[in-house]
């Protein structure tokens, strides 16, 4: 069953140095102030799982807490490059980084398959193209119905998930909609999981049967911070921060800027600023 | 050049001219959304747009800047997770056309998203591939946008994200691929076309005042020319005041000079 817990005792209790974690979100509902706590408590040597690797993943990588990350797609969506990311991969800043490359497809399939309890997946993919000469952990079978060859990653099996949900209700159930990536894979993938909430409710009250809930004795620790997502966005409580993101392609550029940056924004601070944040854009979004 | 209109400009208007209103188009992000929305807003309404991020018959008002923008989501007929966005829908085979840009493409229009330079040491690290490899296999066809360089277009790439037309001819069918592959190459000079045997990707139609010099000094490889090269029809007005019309909406929801 789930322990609601502050987020800093939620992050103790579950996120070990030398960790597999996935922190994940499709643009949509990125746990950032579970984020930052990790950074905070000065995690290290951690193998970061996510698809589409972004600013908190930058931050995590540029505070020098991560040893490996497994991707499919690094970048500041619609503005750039990540800087922290690639200033590790290119010059070893604040270390070496190491990484282990998928396609969408092939991350996805691989949640799947760790939600299911399967060693691998397969489909079709990695067709004519160099990722698997430089990935050795893609492989491929023969269908033995069709004599197709399919391309094979093994299942991810994190440590650690940490997604961020709208809400909780007083069981220590989880529910999300919009936008739901491959949160609920990662969840039902991991040996624990953190979900940070926009708000816990009495009830979920009435909803459609087929929302995307995840029952209170899949999750490890719920913790209530509101606009914990920010910059990304919590569907029906505020929008996209999309000024930050382009913010930072400037705060990320420079080492110097960036540890500046992260000492007077995270370290210094607590969950209470996403708080802040979204009331800010609550107010600032009604403007289509 | 036309004083009327920018080469961005025509480039995006000749990208959604290829675009069907019966299509069912997996959309990248950036100017390949540009591209398929003006289409929608002009001669395709009924396109069904959908986005990697589980977004199915998406129809933004603005220009999202992300794969994941809620306004996608809010303008949707469905959402759904992104396992099931690869698995039933991708590689289930009911995309016409996958829209891809890329930072490098080759002749056979093979694309690289992932490293300038070596892999292991690379000179310049690209966000990867995200959803092109399996994009480029499982859609009906692809078209591509790109602005024309000689950095972008080389006669070697340095990294093969997703395939093209491989190394021409028949080897997409040989790798036991089904679909087309890359049909259309638009971009801000030209629109290139694949040679029907070699696949090598071939100029078809030149954009208004754009010169053969120009097209072969902005590529990495001696280029082809179809026997019968037509001239791109100029954005018509309505086009343009679409396309003005949805980047300005656009600027002024993301409250900035995006």
């Amino acid at each position: 069953m789930s322990e609601f817990m502050s987020l800093a005792a939620a992050v103790e209790a579950n996120v070990r140095d030398g960790d597999t974690v996935a922190m994940e979100g499709f643009t949509h509902l990125i746990p950032h102030a579970a984020g930052h706590e990790v950074i905070r408590q000065r995690r290290k040597r951690l193998t970061l799982i996510r698809m589409t690797p972004d600013l908190i993943y930058d931050q995590l990588i540029g505070m020098g807490c991560v040893d490996k990350v497994v991707f499919s797609w690094c970048g500041n969506p619609g503005v750039g490059s990540l800087h922290r990311m690639r200033d590790a991969i290119e010059n070893a800043w604040p270390q070496p980084l190491a990484y282990e490359e998928h396609s969408h497809a092939a991350m996805a399939n691989a949640y799947e398959a760790g939600a299911a309890g399967l060693p691998f997946a397969v489909f079709r993919g990695y067709i004519g193209v160099d990722l698997p000469k430089v990935n050795p952990t893609i492989s491929s079978v023969t269908c033995p119905y069709t004599g197709e060859k399919l391309a094979t990653v093994p299942a991810i099996r994190p440590d650690v998930a940490i997604i961020h949900a709208l809400r909780a209700d007083r069981a220590g159930n989880v529910l999300l909609e919009g936008i739901v990536g491959v949160q609920k894979q990662a969840v039902l993938a991991a040996k624990r999981a953190i979900v940070t909430v926009e708000e816990i409710v009495e009830d979920f009250g009435p909803r459609s049967p087929n929302l995307v809930i995840l029952p209170s004795w899949t999750i490890s620790a719920v913790a209530e911070v509101p606009g914990g997502a920010h910059p990304s966005y919590a569907h029906g409580y505020y929008k996209r921060d999309n000024a930050y993101y382009k913010r930072w392609d400037e705060i990320s550029r420079d080492r110097d800027g960036f540890l500046a940056w992260m000492k007077a924004n995270v370290l210094q601070r607590g969950p209470e600023v996403f708080a802040a944040e979204r009331k800010r854009l609550a107010t600032a979004g009604s403007a289509p | 050049m036309s004083e009327n209109h920018t080469s961005t400009e025509m480039m995006t208007v000749a990208a959604s001219r290829a675009l069907k209103s019966s299509d069912v188009c997996f959309v990248g992000i950036g100017m390949p959304s540009a591209a398929c929305n003006l289409a929608r807003l002009t001669h395709a309404p009924e396109i069904t747009l959908i986005y990697e991020s589980g977004t199915i018959g998406t129809k933004p008002s603005v220009l999202p800047l992300s794969i994941g923008d809620g306004e996608l989501c809010d303008t949707a007929l469905c959402t759904v997770s992104v396992p099931e966005m690869f698995r039933y829908w991708l590689q289930g085979g009911r995309i016409t056309v996958g829209f891809l840009g890329g930072a490098q493409i080759d002749r056979f229009a093979n694309l690289n998203t992932t490293v300038v330079g070596s892999y292991d040491k690379p000179k310049v690290r690209l966000p990867g591939g995200g959803g092109a490899p399996e994009i480029a296999i499982s859609c009906g066809e692809i078209f591509i946008i790109m602005t024309q360089t000689r950095r972008g277009f080389v006669d070697k790439l340095d990294f093969i994200t997703s395939i093209g037309h491989g190394e021409g001819g028949d080897h997409r069918a040989r790798l036991g691929v089904t679909t087309k592959g890359p049909t259309r190459l638009i971009t801000d000079l030209c629109v290139f076309a694949p040679d029907p045997e070699t696949k090598e990707m071939t100029v078809v139609s030149i954009h208004p005042g754009v010169t053969r010099d120009q097209i072969d000094g902005n590529t990495g490889w001696k280029v082809k020319y179809a026997r019968d090269v037509a001239t791109t029809p100029v954005p018509d007005p309505h086009e343009l005041a679409a396309l003005r019309e949805i980047h300005a909406r656009t600027r002024r929801a993301h409250g900035d000079q995006a």
